[in-house]
């Protein structure tokens, strides 16, 4: 069970954008970016309270890659994956990333909750590929050596 | 209004909503696998794909028909499309065909045959999923699953709840419910209607034969039948029989062969539900009680209650199901050891409903510790025990029912389809049963065309106020008019299944509207022929409540509790 004060915030997003189904994903964005994730039973209970099923909200938040079900990591680390990124070895820059935090395709976040490593599409940031990003830091030029030292960063930062 | 040219014969239409209704009225039997008139426009499947004279092709299900279009409909180009989608839906799909449980009825099965699928050239390269084996009513086996989107849309749009929705994107995408949940522990009223329009196996009914034919082979036990008034006008196509005619008397014998010691009438409990339920509503009228009174014979609508509306609990009848009542009856009648002769007693009841398997099962479905209905057996499974058996079902002579419980009225029968409940209490609160008295009563508007059907009757100088409605989703209109204060009645009967039990989800499938109207009016000459009209003056009845059942009618006939499942 989640905490009160996670419904009492749900609410207050709820009440801004209205009781309504077309409501559904501006709300969702907005728990996500309060939590770095969409609670599933915050999602149960929006979805009651604008008045659709638990099955279409479920429905609409699979579809987009952009909601995780699962609490994301102190800092989110995407590395593009997109076509230039990707021939420009963005793939050794993963599974580095992988490899240090232990994680994999499966695997998201590291049980410590510090990190999180997903993949996206494209970053709009071609030209400075292979790219990746630190929560809201664009981090150009990328290499596994380059990568595993921004963690360490991290790391020491906590 | 106006004309089109379809294979180079002018076809006129008027209303239809898109070119393909026209293309099935010109005799052509244009496949699909997600498209069903009573539900939205999916355009999945992209089976009716059709060609105009320009060369271009659209899916004719999604297309307004326009005056002077030129169709054609098995073009070379078409007919290679639509072997390919079927080989694509083939390739995701477990082809495990000759043990699967819908193979006799498979739409997926069916096209690959019409088209000549002769091989798959593709992989199936999604991962093989558990089966969901949750339910009493229904499995969900997500391997079988073509994404057509029927059971989305069935549970959202004709039965206004929705427990299943499609779920990821592209070639990941699935049916489950929210969460990827177990379907017993959501909404899900077991109503069955998602099996009856999925057109593979993805979703088919709970199977019990292996139980009861367990039951019959054992010498230490009686297993007692019952069968319902819709299973007796759905069973008869299957073995070459007219549509929609009454075939208990067969039915009858055939139990009687497999080894049933008796068989009884549910048409008989039907009687004693409109004896209960009539002298609750009117205690309910005279005496201030909560109403409007919501009729309880429907568990996939007791249960849409109990969960969709609490608030309306204490409406819902007391009354036990039909189902209910004889399997109470019929146990506690077998509980005397004279009458026992040392055996055990098993009910089986037929029923054309996935959700009297769930109802079985609900907590007040017990009498002194021991489950009423030990099994439920749906029409469809019944088709399979008789095909099982061997027995010509087509030639067999017609069987009475066996005494003591194997008599119902007329009344009792129309139980089958929607406002037949209504129409029995209405019967009951009549003065005689002349022609005339029963004709009016026919005539009052519970007998006439749609889904919410309101209407009024005189009684005893009140005006009594009265909703029929089938499908849930109507249902869920009515209450929220009802709650909100907008509507007033004192009798609302639901039933879960649109059109009533003969369209109930565990009737033989693949239906078409004609077996929907045959069904309804088999019930209704079955009600014709019947001697007894009102449930009051069948002589088995009269004798029961002066006999057997004097200072039990509680104890058996009602519900001590509010169970939604």
């Amino acid at each position: 069970m989640l905490e009160q004060s996670y419904f009492r915030k749900t609410d207050e997003i709820i009440e801004h954008y209205g009781r309504k189904a077309s409501s559904l994903i501006p709300i969702m964005q907005d728990i996500q970016a309060e939590y770095r994730y969409l609670p599933g039973e915050l999602l149960t209970y929006v979805a009651k309270e604008i008045g659709i099923t638990e099955a279409k909200a479920y429905s609409v938040a699979t579809f987009y890659e952009n909601f995780s079900f699962e609490a994301k990591g102190k800092y989110v680390i995407k590395v593009c994956d997109g076509t230039a990124c990707h021939v420009r070895k963005s793939t050794p820059v993963l599974e580095a990333l992988w490899k240090e935090l232990g994680l994999s395709k499966k695997k998201h976040t590291t049980d410590d909750m510090l990190f999180t490593v997903e993949t996206v599409s494209c970053l709009g940031a071609c030209g400075l590929a292979p790219t990746m990003m630190v929560n809201e830091e664009v981090y150009p030029s990328m290499t596994p050596e380059k990568a595993l030292a921004v963690i360490e960063e991290l790391r020491g930062r906590g | 209004m106006g004309t089109i040219t379809i294979d180079g014969r002018k076809v006129e239409f008027t209303d239809e909503k898109n070119v393909l209704s026209i293309i099935r009225k010109a005799g052509i039997d244009i496949p699909t696998l997600c498209y069903h008139s009573e539900l939205s426009t999916f355009g999945a499947c992209r089976l009716c794909t059709v060609e105009d004279d320009r060369g271009r092709t659209f899916a004719s299900c999604s297309e307004e028909p326009r005056d002077g279009m030129v169709i054609y409909t098995n073009t070379g180009k078409l007919k290679k499309y639509r072997k390919m989608i079927i080989e694509l839906l083939l390739a995701a799909h477990c082809r495990d065909c000759t043990t699967c449980v819908k193979n006799d009825n498979c739409n997926l099965l069916e096209l690959a045959r019409r088209f000549g699928v002769g091989e798959v050239r593709f992989q199936n390269y999604r991962e093989e999923r558990p089966l969901d084996f949750s339910s009493p009513s229904i499995v969900r086996d997500p391997n079988k699953c073509i994404l057509c989107g029927n059971c989305v849309r069935v549970c959202s749009e004709l039965q206004g709840v929705g427990a299943l929705g499609f779920a990821h994107r592209g070639s990941e995408a699935m049916v489950m419910p929210a969460f990827d949940r177990e379907i017993a522990t959501t909404d899900c009223v077991n109503c069955g209607q998602c099996r009856v329009f999925c057109p593979t196996g993805a979703i088919s009914i709970r199977d019990n034969q292996e139980e009861v034919w367990a039951a019959l082979a054992d010498p230490t036990v009686r297993v007692v039948a019952q069968v319902a008034p819709a299973v007796r006008v759905a069973v008869g196509d299957a073995f070459g029989l007219t549509k929609g005619k009454s075939v208990m008397g067969k039915i009858v014998n055939v139990l009687h062969r497999m080894g049933f010691d008796e068989v009884y009438d549910t048409t008989f409990s039907a009687d004693l539900t409109i004896m209960e339920e009539s002298a609750e509503f009117l205690d309910r009228v005279k005496n201030g009680g909560t109403l409007p009174l919501l009729t309880s014979c429907c568990p996939a609508w007791v249960k849409f209650v109990g969960e969709q509306f609490p608030d309306f609990k204490d409406n819902v009848s007391t009354c036990r199901s039909p189902q209910g009542m004889l399997s109470a009856v019929v146990k506690e009648y077998f509980r005397d050891p004279e009458k026992a002769e040392g055996k055990k007693t098993v009910m089986v009841s037929f029923m054309p409903c996935t959700a009297k398997k769930m109802e079985a099962k609900r907590a007040n479905s017990y009498t002194e510790g021991e489950i009423d209905t030990d099994y439920v057996i749906t029409t469809t499974e019944l088709i399979k025990m008789i095909r099982t058996t061997g027995i010509d079902f087509a030639a067999l002579e017609s069987e009475a029912s066996d005494i003591p419980f194997g008599f119902g009225s007329g009344g009792g029968v129309i139980f089958g389809v929607t406002g037949g409940v209504t129409e029995a209490v209405i019967r009951r609160l009549a003065p005689d049963h002349s022609k005339e008295t029963m004709d009016s009563i026919a005539e009052c508007g519970v007998r006439q065309e749609g889904f919410i059907k309101e209407f009024s009757i005189p009684y005893d100088g009140m005006d009594v106020k009265i909703c029929v409605v089938s499908g849930l989703a109507n249902a869920r209109t009515v209450m929220e008019q009802v709650k909100s204060g907008e509507k007033e009645y004192h009798l609302i009967e639901v039933m879960a299944c649109r059109r009533g039990c003969v369209m109930g989800g565990g009737q033989p499938r693949l239906a078409g509207l004609k077996d929907k109207g045959a069904r309804a009016e088999g019930i209704y000459k079955a009600d014709n022929v019947s001697v007894v009209k009102k449930c009051d003056e069948n002589p088995m009845i009269v004798s029961l409540y002066e006999g057997f059942l004097k200072g039990k009618e509680h104890k058996l006939l009602h519900n001590e509790t509010f169970c939604s499942s």
